[in-house]
């Protein structure tokens, strides 16, 4: 059966939106990571969807390069975690608030 | 006549000279020897006076010089120019002469003194200022000089810096002299916007043409007078002068009694033009003139500082000045100022010399029986007051006498008595002041008693000279009205006086009773004050002081002027003053400058809580950034 674009669309937009709540409402560094991830695989999603539409590579050929783009990123993230953490001993991002003014 | 092209320049640029190099190298460089340059530039300029004086006698008209043009804007032209007349010819010789003897004396009396060379470069200075306002030939040129020299006075009656009362009475004479100044530079304005030339010659040409409203030559003659007053200390702006004693003795000779002050009477003389076209503004002078003789006169009577003595009488006898230019007596009043010069800088010196013999002691209280012990500061002395009392055949008898005789004939009945009790008041201080100086017992405290000498040559010889001319000065007026004197400045006046319409007259015995009443007053004056301070000085003066309290406390406190003007005019400026400092500069002007500040911050301080330092909300307002743009989008 043929799925329509739209439907992967809407699955797209949603885990993106669940993703930018996650990121603006969490207090939890982790999560925060975790919901920027959850944003960069729903756009992943997007394009695999545009993918098929069009069927052609060109959607998953993009798609390979952002999640590679992810992994590093992730990887960076997490160190700057790990010096904060060690800075300021707590996970709360908004107990980090030096820049106040 | 061409020498004249370069001579006459010659004579301030001198003067400026020996300024310029004394105040640059006094300090290191001559230090001690500062006096040189001074003295024998003065002495050259007199040199170069009386060879101008050679030369100028019997010319018809006035020699002008112009050596570049000053200020030239549209149709208003003032050039850098000197005029030479007889009257300049006299004014020459008085300062160069003069101030050659008081450089020289100046030389033993500020001897220690730290500020040396200062005091050295300053006189030259005045002498440069004083030279150009003589010698200039326009009111422009005049003006300058005449701030000059109120700079210069500023600076020497403050030069004992230190002192507080010093400066402030330097702030004083300045302060009041530009009281004046204000008139005399609305003056010059109205000149030039009635004649639209500054230049002696054209402006007394365009006068003497007519055609020009009375009130208008009135307005411009009351406000060039008004420079006068402050300049020659005339009522009510003569407070300054009895505070300038604060200064220098030599200072008090030179520039308020000789030279600076009178000033105004040159400046008068030389707008005998304008004068003489509006009567009722010569009415004015020659009243005020004759106040201010006998005001001044009287304090004269009550005052222990000898130099105040001295001060009170130049204020005086400036005042007969002017009471002779009221009449239009140009060359009476010329003759007096040159008559004044000679034995009130002889008494200025005089009285240098004996504060310097009792080691810096002014009061004559603490003075007496000086006769023996400076002989030679006593007869000098004897000689320059005999003059100023007016005795024949001394220097000032003829000038004064000639004043008041002129005044008489001329119908002016109230200023001619007016200035014969003068004159009997100024004997009778003058007189008071060598008797409690010199004859009687001696009252000096025996420290000062212990250093008592002589003073040295240097300082005595000026007095010698300056003597000399208090004795035999006033024959150049002999014949009264007629001398060699008046002949030699009829030319410079004979504008003026066609048109009052003045005539020479005969000597007649109208004038030999008027010469005899003049003396007369003189010797009674002398008489009453040999039996106040003589006979009787124990007692008398005592009891003519306690018989009109009012009236002795009256001028022992000046007649309260400077208390009237402290609690009016003073208070008036100071509280001003606070107001627009703290009601406007402070509050206003500071607050507007301070709230633009503030305000600044507050829009800051509205702004800032948007800046939270956490990123989550940083997310958050670009999510919704996003948002609203996508919908813009969507929807247009």
């Amino acid at each position: 059966m043929n799925i329509p674009v739209d439907w992967y669309l809407i699955l797209s937009a949603f885990l993106f939106i669940i993703g930018a709540a996650g990121v603006m409402a969490r207090r939890n560094m982790f999560i925060v990571l975790f919901s920027i991830e959850l944003m960069m695989n729903a756009v992943n999603l997007n394009l695999v969807g545009f993918s098929r539409f069009h069927e052609n590579l060109i959607g998953q050929n993009f798609v390979l390069f952002t999640m590679t783009v992810a992994a590093a990123e992730a990887a960076v993230g997490l160190a700057i975690v790990t010096a904060l953490f060690r800075n300021k001993k707590t996970l709360m991002v908004d107990l980090f608030d030096t820049m106040k003014g | 006549m061409e020498s004249l092209n370069w001579i006459v320049p010659l004579i301030p640029a001198l003067s400026l000279a020996a300024f310029l190099v004394t105040l640059l190298l006094g300090k290191w460089v001559i230090k001690e020897s500062s006096h040189w340059l001074p003295i024998l530039t003065m002495a050259a300029s007199f040199v170069l006076s009386v060879v101008v004086f050679w030369k100028i006698r019997g010319a018809e008209e006035a020699y002008v010089i112009t050596l570049w043009e000053w200020i030239k804007v549209g149709s208003f032209s003032v050039p850098i120019g000197f005029q030479v007349d007889q009257l300049a010819s006299v004014m020459l010789l008085v300062v160069t002469g003069v101030g050659t003897l008081i450089f020289i004396y100046s030389k033993g009396y500020m001897h220690d003194d730290p500020g040396y060379y200062r005091f050295f470069a300053f006189l030259s200075l005045f002498a440069f200022s004083m030279l150009v306002l003589v010698l200039g030939s326009n009111y422009l040129l005049l003006y300058f000089g005449w701030e000059a020299v109120g700079l210069c006075s500023y600076y020497l009656i403050g030069f004992y810096y230190h002192k507080p009362s010093a400066a402030s009475a330097g702030k004083k004479a300045f302060l009041t002299n530009r009281v004046g100044d204000f008139g005399f530079g609305l003056g010059i304005m109205l000149i030039w916007t009635t004649v639209g030339t500054l230049n002696y010659t054209e402006v007394f040409e365009k006068i003497g043409a007519g055609g020009i409203g009375q009130s208008t030559l009135i307005a411009i003659s009351l406000l060039l007078f008004m420079g006068a007053m402050g300049k020659s200390a005339q009522f009510p702006l003569h407070v300054w002068l009895p505070d300038a004693m604060e200064g220098p003795t030599p200072v008090s000779a030179l520039i308020h009694a000789a030279t600076m002050v009178t000033a105004g009477v040159y400046m008068v003389a030389r707008s005998s033009v304008i004068f003489a076209s509006a009567h009722e503004a010569m009415l004015v002078v020659g009243a005020i003139g004759a106040f201010t003789a006998i005001f001044a006169a009287s304090i004269g009577i009550a005052q222990k500082d000898i130099k105040r003595v001295m001060a009170y009488s130049t204020v005086s006898q400036l005042g007969y000045m002017f009471m002779a230019l009221g009449v239009g007596a140009w060359v009476a009043a010329i003759f007096h100022l040159v008559m004044h010069a000679f034995f009130k800088a002889l008494l200025f010196l005089g009285s240098g010399s004996v504060i310097h013999s009792l080691s810096g002691e002014q009061d004559m209280d603490r003075m007496g029986g000086l006769m023996r012990r400076i002989p030679y500061t006593y007869w000098t002395m004897l000689c320059g007051a005999f003059a100023l009392a007016g005795i024949f055949p001394f220097a000032g008898f003829w000038s004064k006498d000639e004043i008041l005789g002129i005044n008489f004939k001329d119908g002016a009945y109230v200023i001619w008595f007016i200035g014969i009790v003068a004159a009997f008041i100024t004997a009778f201080y003058t007189f008071r002041m060598i008797f409690m100086t010199f004859w009687g017992e001696s009252r000096v405290e025996p420290e000062v008693e212990h250093h008592l000498h002589e003073s040295p040559w240097v300082m005595i010889v000026p007095l010698m000279v300056l003597a000399a001319l208090s004795v035999v000065g006033g024959f150049i007026g002999f014949p009264p009205e007629n001398g060699p004197f008046h002949k030699f400045l009829e030319p410079v006046f004979a504008q003026a006086n066609h048109i009052l319409g003045v005539e020479a007259e005969a000597f007649s015995s109208l004038d030999v009773a008027l010469m005899a009443t003049s003396v007369g007053v003189a010797v009674l004056g002398v008489a009453l004050s040999y039996l106040f301070y003589v006979r009787r000085p124990k007692e008398l003066p005592q009891r003519a002081g306690a018989a009109v309290p009012w009236a002795y406390r009256g001028i022992l406190n000046k007649w309260y002027i400077d208390e009237i003007y402290n609690a009016t005019v003073v208070r008036l400026v100071v509280d001003g003053s606070r107001v627009l400092w703290k009601r406007v500069d402070v509050a206003v002007i500071d607050g507007a400058v301070n709230g633009v500040a503030r305000l600044w911050d507050l829009g800051g301080r509205i702004v800032r809580p948007a800046q939270t330092g956490r990123v989550q909300n940083y997310a958050a307002v670009m999510f919704a950034g996003l948002f609203v743009i996508i919908t813009a989008v969507l929807i247009f």
